[in-house]
């Protein structure tokens, strides 16, 4: 006899999508020209079509930021700039559950997920930063630091809202004014929240969202009208930002990619570590830069972890996004699941040995199995290149320096995973690791106050807590200072 | 008795690179003149040879110098200010020998640099307390940020030595190692200067200093893969784009300074760490 989980499906009627949307800009809906479509990457469905920016549509955005800069949000004074994001934060808390949904449509990353994690850290997120608006004397920057101006910000599809919160709330709390380009494959929740932003009546042209392609994104990078920079994405294109601004005084903080190593130590706790494995990598969809997708076991325990993971790795639901026992969704999109079915490919080439569960995978919408690789070296591709999917890599190692130069052997730095029960051999591995965010016997956490950036080629700066608001502001005047 | 006319000894000016003077592998010098046109002395033009040896010898040195505690780290950049005091004068004559600047006004740029060095010795056990954090997580975690030292910093200088002992210092301090590359009549002071290290209990290789031209090596500094932050301060303005350009390849920290003594400068080249632990019994 077998036990099957009945479908517990989340009611999409929560959602209303119009048929065809236009830009946000200066606190109006402003149709483009040319619009292309957005689907459920589960089920191919167009869900509808949006426009597609162009370089007057940003001229347009950036002239309203501008004109909202110096007429309204940087004559208000932090106190009121607060209550607003304080009410932004609200209206998100109200209506989380049709964000939840949104995304969950638009983006393909399970309801459980989008529901417990995504929207509540959004709105956590303007929380937070509303009270910095009228402290920001307290946060290290000297006295009166002042905003950039504007800042045009361009965010991934990954965590859609949760990217536009990272950059929206600090960008807003510090005073600055926003055009921010989401990304194209998930731009409906940046649109839904453009009402929010209207339901708050945030004045008109703080925050403006045009929606497009690279092209669209490159057009407001190169902007003149824009000060300030924040992407997040990959590290390719955040080379080719910080190249694109080099002739300029504009400032840039880039997120950026990731090979995040998960390094378990023989001494860890195997059935918590298995489960952290598995939310280091399997966590939507390994579509985080900030995965764990090397794992870096020492070597006597390493064929116990491996069997116990598989096991684990057999019972991850794989399948609708909306239903509430889904642990892992859609992939995002055609393009991201090409990329990773070519990588795992050049994996089988370089002879590491895949392994993924039994998964009944639907034939509309983009899939790919939970997979692991073992039997991976330093030089293979899959252990030094981001594959942005639910593959896993596995790197053994004896001693623990050696698994410390093996986590740390990428150009990558963004985050790195710890396991152990011992105190003084965490410590001593977290102070080792290059990378900006270290989880220790946990992984993939995220929060308002924590500040999140990369070491090396992961990128410029840090968003969240008091860290993150340096990237909004310049230096104000310093009592100790010559 | 010394006789009046006694033939002066003078000093053969090498590169400092891995705590020892060698001259450049290129085997190649500049004239450095006084402002009246004098012969003062034949630095180093050192080449792009050069400056990989340096990088070679900064990342063998960093890791030693970050493990050090932030006491000995301070200690040793106290060391630093009394060894400059004692050199203090002739680095005063060579700036005023070099430069238009008065010999009342080198000797107290000189003496300003000792102080710097004592400012930012000062700093190197209060970075994390004054720019660290702990982070109230909604959660059972214990989290802070602390920041650490970025690696190999390359930095640039011109014409003040002021400006030379600032970009050194801020990189310095934190565990950073530093190659400083300077230009012109700026070399004669720097490795002088690069004596008074030799004798500060410095660990070799930690700083580095490279006499020459800014204009032939800035360019091998940013596209070096294993430079992680570059200081451009002494570098105009026309100049500094294709350096960004080259520096995005890696994604080098690069930085100018504003002329202001803050600690902001030494952060520039540190980055901040948050780490995770849970909370359970």
């Amino acid at each position: 006899m077998t036990f099957e989980y009945a479908p517990a499906l989340e009611s999409r009627a929560i959602v209303t999508i119009k048929p065809k949307y236009g830009h946000f800009i200066n606190g109006a809906f402003v149709s483009g020209k040319k619009h292309f479509p957005t689907i459920n990457p589960a089920t191919e469905e167009i869900l509808s079509h949006l426009s597609l920016g162009s370089a007057s549509d940003i001229d347009k955005a950036v002239a309203a930021a501008q004109k909202a800069y110096t007429k309204t949000w940087s004559k208000l004074s932090g106190k009121e700039r607060g209550k607003y994001l304080y009410r932004i934060a609200r209206i998100l808390q109200e209506r989380a559950r049709e964000f939840a949904v949104l995304e969950t449509l638009d983006n393909g990353k399970p309801i459980r997920e989008t529901r417990d994690i995504d929207i509540p850290l959004v709105a956590a997120h303007f929380f937070y930063h509303a009270g910095w608006a009228d402290k920001l004397d307290y946060a290290g920057l000297g006295q009166s630091p002042q905003p950039y101006g504007v800042a045009g910000q361009i965010i991934p599809w990954n965590f859609p809202l949760l990217m536009l919160a990272w950059k929206v709330a600090p960008a807003l709390a510090t005073g600055n004014t926003v055009v921010l380009k989401p990304a194209e494959t998930t731009s409906l929740t940046a649109l839904l929240f453009a009402e929010v932003c209207q339901q708050a009546e945030l004045p008109d042209g703080v925050v403006n969202i045009v929606t497009g392609d690279g092209s669209t994104g490159a057009t407001l990078v190169n902007h003149p009208g824009v000060h300030k920079i924040a992407f997040t994405g990959s590290t390719e294109v955040g080379k080719k930002i910080a190249r694109a601004i080099a002739a300029t005084d504009k400032k840039a903080t880039l997120e950026l990619g990731g090979k995040g190593a998960n390094i378990v130590f023989d001494d860890a706790p195997v059935d918590e570590a298995v489960e952290g494995i598995v939310n280091g990598i399997f966590f939507n969809q390994g579509h985080v830069c900030c995965a764990g997708s090397r794992l870096i076991l020492q070597e006597s325990i390493a064929e116990e972890i491996i069997e116990k993971l598989k096991v684990r790795m057999a019972k991850i639901r794989v399948g609708d996004p909306l239903d509430k026992n889904t642990d892992l969704g859609a992939i995002n999109s055609r393009e991201q699941l090409t990329k990773i079915q070519e990588l795992a490919a050049v994996g089988d080439a370089e002879g590491a040995q895949r392994w993924s569960p039994q998964c009944n995978l639907s034939e509309k919408g983009y899939w790919f199995a939970p997979t692991i690789f073992t039997g991976v070296t330093q030089a293979h591709r899959i252990a030094q290149e981001e594959i942005f999917g639910p593959v896993l890599s596995v790197i053994t190692f004896r001693t623990p320096q050696e698994g410390i130069d093996k986590a740390n052997n990428t150009p990558f730095g963004l985050s790195a995973g710890i396991w152990s029960e011992k105190g003084s051999r965490t410590l001593w591995a977290s102070q080792q690791l290059r990378a900006g965010v270290i989880w220790a016997n946990t992984f993939n956490k995220f929060d308002p106050t924590s500040p999140f950036g990369g070491y090396k080629e992961s990128g410029w700066g840090r968003e969240g807590g008091k860290h993150g608001l340096a990237a909004y502001l310049k230096n104000g005047k310093e009592s100790g200072a010559k | 008795m010394v006789a009046t006319n006694r033939i002066e000894v003078k000093k053969t000016y090498k590169l400092f690179i891995n705590g020892a003077f060698p001259r450049s592998e290129s085997g190649r010098v500049f004239e450095v003149l006084s402002k009246k046109g004098e012969f003062i002395a034949n630095p180093c033009l050192a080449s792009r040879k050069d400056l990989r040896d340096s990088v070679t010898a900064a990342r063998a040195a960093q890791h030693g110098w970050a493990k050090a505690t932030a006491y000995n780290r301070g200690q040793i950049l106290y060391r630093i200010a009394e060894m400059l005091e004692g050199r203090a004068e002739q680095c005063a004559a060579e700036i005023s020998a070099t430069t238009a600047i008065t010999p009342l006004k080198a000797q107290s740029m000189v003496s300003e640099a000792i102080d710097r060095w004592v400012w930012y010795a000062g700093w190197s056990d209060k970075l994390s307390a004054v720019t660290g954090a702990t982070n109230p997580v909604a959660g059972p975690y214990y989290n802070f940020t602390i920041p650490e030292p970025l690696g190999v910093v390359v930095v640039t200088a011109s014409d003040s030595f002021i400006d030379f002992i600032d970009a050194i210092a801020a990189a310095v301090v934190s565990g950073n190692s530093v190659i400083a590359l300077v230009d012109g009549g700026l070399s004669v002071p720097a490795m002088t200067f690069a004596e008074v290290l030799a004798t500060s209990d410095l660990p070799a290789g930690v700083i580095n200093i490279l006499t020459g031209s800014l204009d032939e090596l800035a360019p091998w500094a940013a596209s070096h893969m294993d430079v992680d932050g570059f200081d451009i301060s002494a570098i105009s303005k026309k100049k500094r784009t294709e350096l960004k350009v080259a520096g995005a390849e890696n994604l080098k920290r690069i930085y100018s300074a504003d002329g202001k003594l803050t600690p902001s400068r030494i952060l520039a080249f540190m980055e901040q760490k948050t780490v995770w632990h849970t909370i359970g019994v």
